[in-house]
């Protein structure tokens, strides 16, 4: 009986995204009475390696290859599943992120594992193990019951934050058989936004929509974020107009993000933007039409133009932040 | 070549979602059906690629396992311009039992590039296309916003967190495809819709396979509590909220 996670790095880095992962696995391996393993692959220092200790892994074994600072998913998910195996995980355990998303179901097929992904809470029952999982994108839950012996998880984003939770965690390196055929494709050219927040790591975002009126108007909802240390988003005809890029456009049809704080500003709530936001812990609108829909999904509503409402919240979070310090 | 298109057969996106059977069952009653908004994209790019192929791609297939339910869907596709669609018979029990049925179905009809969507809008799974993928012992590349094709290269991009890659693969491969993959999903036209009728629409019967997860239940999330209102006038208010109740800054 184990457990196994695997955690992605980002440069040789963690994030908020994999401490979580492990808090989880921790919660579900003490209900299990069994060990959290880690599997790590591309290059990451042991002092960085050694952090998922704190947050309750036991084991740590790494997989370092050149061909493996890229994903590829038929080598990762046979490496995956080596672990898996040489470790007799009964549960094996990813974040829903593009990662998480391309690995999974293929370690699944090797496992013959049942596979639950969007997971939002440990499991309310071991047998049958059933878990929470969000369906039609945000609008419901389900209980999913997984009938295999051998399970594979993905954990939603921000469901249950992050604990820690010492470990003494003990590293081994780990490798892998590989073949030709596992490196079938080949990454050519890799482009990264630098000098932003990312959306799928912010703790707050702040978002524009048609109500923004046109792209030259981004100025003070960028400084808001700024001072919040947000990341930037907006709806689909915002993205669909070309006022903002793509990647930034948040709904079912975009990111599905679920931040502490979300500033929804000249967004009218339509039910394919609630789709990818409604999960954020608290919602602030800022509307003109008292009647938006925005306003029975938000916690917080101002019914303003946003126009004059923004500079105004600026500089008032602004005041809060040098009495702050 | 030949792009399969897998489809699945989602209530439209402003469904109100509701439950019976005491919470165990998704309520159809009244519900329209559509193309699952990533496979009605995923069919526009592969007619797009077909169209500018030079006759180097002969075909784009739909598939579909569902019931006789979903056959409206499957013409639907055939009228934006699918040449033929195949029909698995069988009622989608979990994505592990539809990779199952697809993957026997692709065994003995082999196809050179299949698109998935990265996830049905209905229960959300982002499984079915990596499982197929892998119940065929093929590459997969995931989460793929463009696909273009440079005589016999084909040349992806990817969306990974804060950034882009570009790939290349061989065929025969799966792509899970997400937004950017097409603009706009193509609209039948009036004669499409005519020559829809007669395309040939193939049934399967569906082999035997187990499902490996069930639903237990479902539940809607508990109602909002009532959006705490401020005035325009009065914004430091929602700060002093924000930071005091809220604590979130
Ligand atoms: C299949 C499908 C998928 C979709 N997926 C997505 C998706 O992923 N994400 C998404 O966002 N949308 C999606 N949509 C589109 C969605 O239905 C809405 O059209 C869209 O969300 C509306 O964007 P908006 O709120 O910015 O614009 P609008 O609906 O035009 O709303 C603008 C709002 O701004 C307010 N306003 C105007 N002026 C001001 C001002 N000066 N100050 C303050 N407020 C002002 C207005 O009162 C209004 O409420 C999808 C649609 C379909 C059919
Ligand atoms: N019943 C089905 N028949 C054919 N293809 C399907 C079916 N269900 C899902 N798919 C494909 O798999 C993708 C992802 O679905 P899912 O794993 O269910 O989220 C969809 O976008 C379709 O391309």
């Amino acid at each position: 009986m184990s457990l196994l996670v695997y955690t992605e790095n980002w440069d040789g880095k963690f994030k908020k995204l994999s401490f979580e992962l492990i808090t989880y696995a921790r919660k579900v391996a003490d209900q299990l009475g069994t060990e959290v393993s880690v599997v790590s692959i591309g290059n990451v220092a042991d002092d960085e390696l050694l952090k998922l200790g704190s947050y309750g892994a036991d084991k740590i074994l790494k997989v370092e290859d050149d061909r493996l600072n890229v994903l590829i998913n038929r080598a990762y998910s046979s490496i995956i599943t080596q672990v898996a195996d040489n470790i007799n995980a009964d549960i094996v355990l990813f974040a829903h992120n593009f990662s998480g998303k391309a690995i999974a179901p293929r370690v699944a097929v090797k496992l013959k594992a049942g596979a639950v992904t969007g997971v939002t809470n440990v499991p309310s029952s071991l047998d049958p193990f059933t878990v929470k999982k969000m369906v039609f994108t945000n609008k419901a839950y389900a209980d999913v019951i997984v009938k295999s012996s051998k399970k594979v998880l993905t954990l939603f984003q921000n469901s249950l934050g992050v604990e820690e939770n010492p470990k003494p965690a003990a590293i081994e390196v780990f490798t892998p058989k590989l073949d030709d055929d596992d490196f079938k494709t080949k990454v050519t050219e890799t482009k990264k936004i630098t000098g932003k927040v990312l959306l799928t790591d912010a703790e707050v975002v702040v978002s524009g929509g048609r109500g923004m009126k046109n792209p030259d108007n981004w100025k003070p909802l960028e400084e808001l974020a700024e001072v919040l240390g947000a990341a930037t988003a907006c709806s689909r005809p915002v993205s669909d107009e070309g006022w903002r890029p793509h990647e930034e456009h948040v709904g079912q049809t975009g990111k599905i993000i679920a931040p502490n704080l979300y500033f929804a500003l000249g967004i009218s709530g339509a039910i394919q933007h609630l789709g990818g936001v409604s999960s954020s812990k608290h919602i602030v609108a800022v509307n003109t039409d008292k009647d938006a829909p925005i306003f029975e999904s938000a916690d917080y509503g101002i019914v303003g133009d946003v126009h004059k409402v923004l500079p105004e919240l600026v500089s008032k979070i602004k005041e809060l932040k040098a009495s702050q310090g | 070549m030949k792009i399969l298109v897998c489809i699945s057969n989602v209530p439209d996106t402003t469904t109100k979602i509701r439950f019976t059977d005491n919470d165990t069952k998704f309520d159809a009653a009244g519900v329209q059906w559509i193309i699952n908004p990533w496979d009605e994209l995923a069919l526009t790019r592969a007619l797009e690629l077909k169209e500018g192929s030079g006759g180097a791609i002969e075909k784009i297939s739909v598939i579909n396992v569902g019931s006789k339910d979903t056959e409206p869907t499957l013409r639907k596709a055939l009228a934006i311009g699918a040449d033929d669609a195949i029909r698995i018979d069988a009622e989608p029990q979990d994505a592990y039992f539809v990779a199952s049925q697809l993957a026997e179905y692709l065994k003995a009809n082999p196809f050179d590039i299949m698109l998935c969507g990265i996830d049905s809008s209905d229960y959300n799974g982002s499984l079915v296309g990596g499982m197929l993928s892998e119940l065929l012992d093929l590459p997969s590349v995931s989460s793929v916003s463009k696909i273009n094709m440079d005589g016999e290269n084909i040349i992806l991009n990817r969306e990974i967190d804060g950034g882009s890659e570009t790939l290349e693969t061989t065929v025969p491969f799966v792509a899970i495809v997400q937004k950017g993959i097409a603009l706009e999903p193509r609209i039948p036209s009036m004669r499409g819709i005519m020559m829809a009728r007669k395309k040939p629409l193939e049934v399967k019967p569906a082999v035997e396979t187990e499902a490996l997860t069930e639903f237990a239940g479902f539940e809607l999330p508990p109602p909002k509590a009532k959006c705490k209102m401020v005035d325009a006038e009065n914004v430091n208010e929602l700060v002093e909220l924000l930071h005091n109740e809220a604590k979130v800054i």
